[in-house]
């Protein structure tokens, strides 16, 4: 970690999200994920650094690629962990999350990996136990470890940040992970555009440092990175698109729109994709896709979260 | 002879009659009766010289939750919250449980208001259960001490419906109140919508649910001539509508509520419950809106909304969260703020929290005239206190004004004569 200042400090106990990253965090948060990844290239892909450490992660929404990536983080630096989904947990019987969160304190867990469809819902665990806190997706908040590794992914292949014109198409505002790259791409200097249809954008956008745009088309041009989020099927109480054909047609991210792009185009997803509605297979599998690059980077990234959260700076990686 | 109530030496303000001047007051059998040049010999004297003597303060809008929630609050310790923020009156809310939609209810409400410790003036439902469909019988309730109907909370959808409740309320003489919401606009929000909600990654609420329906009782208020009342106004938009109304001399009036003009979205923060409510904190724009339709007299009264909530449904996710804040004891402060920074001054803070309501719930009170009812509240607009959860008289302890400190207030509440409050030094 040569690259960062020997005064700096990580101060931070809980991830609850990007809004309270500096630059300088970012950086240090991503410079010591970039410094763990070799470890899951090893024959034995295991340090020592979490041993004796409780991890829960404690997920009140299915999610498979972000439980099993913060879980294979937790394991490669020797943490114990246990998964709660809220099928099996007291939310069922009407306890709180307070409560369950009491409860599971009572156990002494270090760290504490929540997922929940309520925005803030990590924000109010922060305030009512020990244990640090990750978030790993709130509501339609943030989504702050899918934002380091979306970072992370396009540094390692532009070498930097700052400048970058990003532009991220689809449904904004009910994205937390649309909002967490806003604010880590604008944080370390890149132009953030945003395109999609209006009922997809959350009041006032401009409020978090992206710019609006009129059309794909415009958001797209000379841009260096393009990331298309997934489109959400079922959303009856409130009519925000037509059908996913007139979606595809209007808003997808094909070929043909790339062309506006910069040649060397980065293709993001954060995963998992409907082909051909917004993004065509062709785009999701060919030259500049570095979507499984991203999934790859977020084991890096999750197990510098859970080092840095434990305080276990200055003891050995090994 | 009885025991003469006399408070001496203060600033007597009474906006029916114009009086701001510095006198007593003297207080016998429940009403207020004539200076006389010699003290009686059976008296009780508070020398309230600095003080403001104002007719008791009328809270046109609260929750007191009973029947039904008495674990949130009763109307015991609804009525001693409202007396130690100043208060001699109340009118409630029918949302309890059951539904204030019949005399039954309403009847119970009284029964326990009377060893309260302020009156109350309960308010019907709109539609049998609140539910949308159906007048309920406004008749019997009014026998039985209503004072209004609302179906606040569950607003009512159904245009026509609203139509014939403000027809039929008209013949019984019942204000019908408005809680003015487009519920298709603002379902699943849980904040205004903007900037904050946005941040947050909340579902917000568009100032156009509120002013659509506020639009909306304005024509039907017109059409049926009958007198409307629009509850706790919190956006610009609104309050231009109120306004233009009222020139072309629609029979409304409107109030707004303390978090109104005191506070903007900002104030919740990093998802604080007790900054949750319905209709919610809106912007610095709106704020303002709103205490320039206090100064110029588009609203007629303030009210509090006070929503006693427990931590069961506080300290939950914020989307989970219960909507309301409570708002009897610290209603007086926050209103005097105003006066203090010039917005209003102190005879029309007292039209606003007193005589106003008073004249649009058609309640005795809210003057200071000879023969009128021994309501009255006694005002250390200086006192400063610290508004701790544990000062805090409600049982709901569900406040964004916690820690806060606040200036002025209420240091001697007296109703139909009994000393309800005295926080005299």
């Amino acid at each position: 970690m040569g690259n960062v200042k020997e005064t700096y400090r990580f101060q931070h106990k809980h991830i609850l999200g990007i809004e309270q990253f500096s630059a300088a965090d970012i950086i240090y948060i991503l410079d010591t994920a970039t410094s763990f990844k070799e470890i899951s290239t090893r024959p034995i892909k295991k340090v020592p650094t979490l041993r004796g450490k409780t991890i829960v992660n404690f997920f009140f929404e299915p999610s498979t690629r972000t439980r099993l990536s913060f879980e294979i983080a937790a394991k490669r630096m020797s943490a114990d962990t246990f998964n709660i989904a809220a099928s099996t947990s007291s939310a069922q019987k009407g306890e709180t999350l307070i409560d369950t969160a009491c409860n599971l304190e009572a156990m002494n867990p270090d760290i504490i990996i929540i997922r929940h469809s309520s925005s803030g819902a990590p924000n109010l665990l922060a305030r009512h136990v020990n244990a640090a806190i990750i978030n790993a997706g709130d509501g339609a908040h943030e989504h702050p470890s899918q934002g380091l590794l979306d970072l992370m992914t396009v540094r390692e292949h532009k070498g930097k940040i700052e400048g970058l014109k990003i532009a991220i198409v689809g449904d904004i505002a009910h994205s937390r992970v649309a909002h967490s790259d806003i604010l880590g791409f604008t944080k370390l200097g890149a132009e953030v555009r945003v395109a999609g249809p209006a009922t997809f954008m959350p009041s006032q956008i401009d409020s978090l440092g992206a710019r609006l745009c009129s059309s794909v088309e415009e958001a797209v041009q000379d841009a260096d990175v393009v990331m298309a989020l997934r489109i959400q099927k079922e959303r009856q109480d409130d009519p925000l698109i037509p059908s996913l054909r007139e979606y595809s047609q209007f808003y997808g991210i094909n070929r043909s729109l790339l062309r506006h792009a910069s040649p060397d185009v980065l293709i993001m997803h954060p995963g998992p994709i409907n082909r051909g509605v917004e993004m065509s297979p062709d785009v999701a599998d060919g030259a500049g896709s570095v979507i499984l690059e991203q999934v790859t980077n977020g084991v890096a990234v999750r197990m510098a979260l859970l080092y840095l959260v434990m305080g276990t700076e200055g003891s050995k990686v090994g | 002879m009885t025991i003469v109530t006399i408070l001496q030496n203060g600033r007597l303000i009474d906006p029916v009659d114009g009086v701001d001047v510095i006198g007593d007051l003297w207080l016998q059998d429940g009403v207020i009766v004539p200076v006389q040049e010699h003290l009686p010999e059976n008296n009780l004297l508070f020398d309230v010289q600095g003080k403001w003597i104002v007719p008791g303060l009328i809270d046109m809008h609260v929750h007191l939750r009973d029947p039904g929630e008495e674990y949130k609050e009763t109307v015991a310790t609804g009525t001693r919250a409202a007396a130690a923020g100043g208060f001699t009156a109340v009118a409630c809310m029918p949302n309890t449980r059951p539904v204030n939609d019949n005399a039954a209810v309403t009847r119970f409400i009284l029964e326990a208001a009377r060893s309260a410790s302020a009156r109350v003036y309960p308010v019907g439902a709109i539609s049998k259960g609140s539910h949308g469909d159906g007048l309920a019988e406004y008749g019997e309730l009014k026998e039985a001490g209503a004072v209004g109907v609302t179906d606040d909370g569950l607003p009512v959808f159904d245009s026509q419906l609203m139509r014939r409740a403000m027809e039929y309320a008209g013949s019984h003489d019942l204000l019908v109140i408005s809680h003015s919401e487009e519920m298709a606009l603002s379902r699943n929000g849980s904040m205004n919508e903007g900037v904050v909600s946005t941040r947050l990654g909340l579902r917000g609420i568009p100032a156009a649910a509120e002013s659509i329906m506020v639009y909306r009782e304005l024509a039907l208020a017109e059409l049926t001539g009958q007198r409307t009342h629009i509850a706790h106004v919190s956006t610009a938009a609104a309050t231009d509508l109120i306004r233009q109304a009222k020139a072309r001399g629609v029979r409304v009036t409107a109030e707004t509520t303390p978090h109104y003009f005191t506070l903007t979205e900002e104030a919740v923060a990093e998802y604080d419950t007790n900054a949750k409510m319905n209709p919610p904190l809106r912007t610095e724009i709106d704020r303002q809106a709103i205490r320039e339709g206090l100064r110029d007299g588009t609203f007629d009264a303030i009210a509090t909304d006070h929503a006693p909530h427990s931590v069961l449904e506080k300290e939950l996710e914020f989307d989970q969260a219960a909507n309301g804040i409570i708002g009897l004891e610290t209603s007086l402060p926050l209103s005097l703020s105003l006066v203090r920074e010039g917005v209003i001054d102190a005879m029309r803070l007292v039209e606003l929290m007193s005589s106003a309501p008073a004249r649009i719930l058609k309640v005795q009170g809210g003057r200071l005239a000879v023969g009128s009812v021994a309501d009255v509240t006694v005002i250390d607009p200086d006192r400063e206190f610290i508004y701790t959860r544990e000062s805090i008289l409600s049982k709901g302890k569900n406040s964004p004004f916690l820690d806060w400190k606040l200036r002025g207030k209420a240091v001697l509440t007296i109703m139909g004569g009994r000393i309800t409050h005295n926080e005299m030094e």
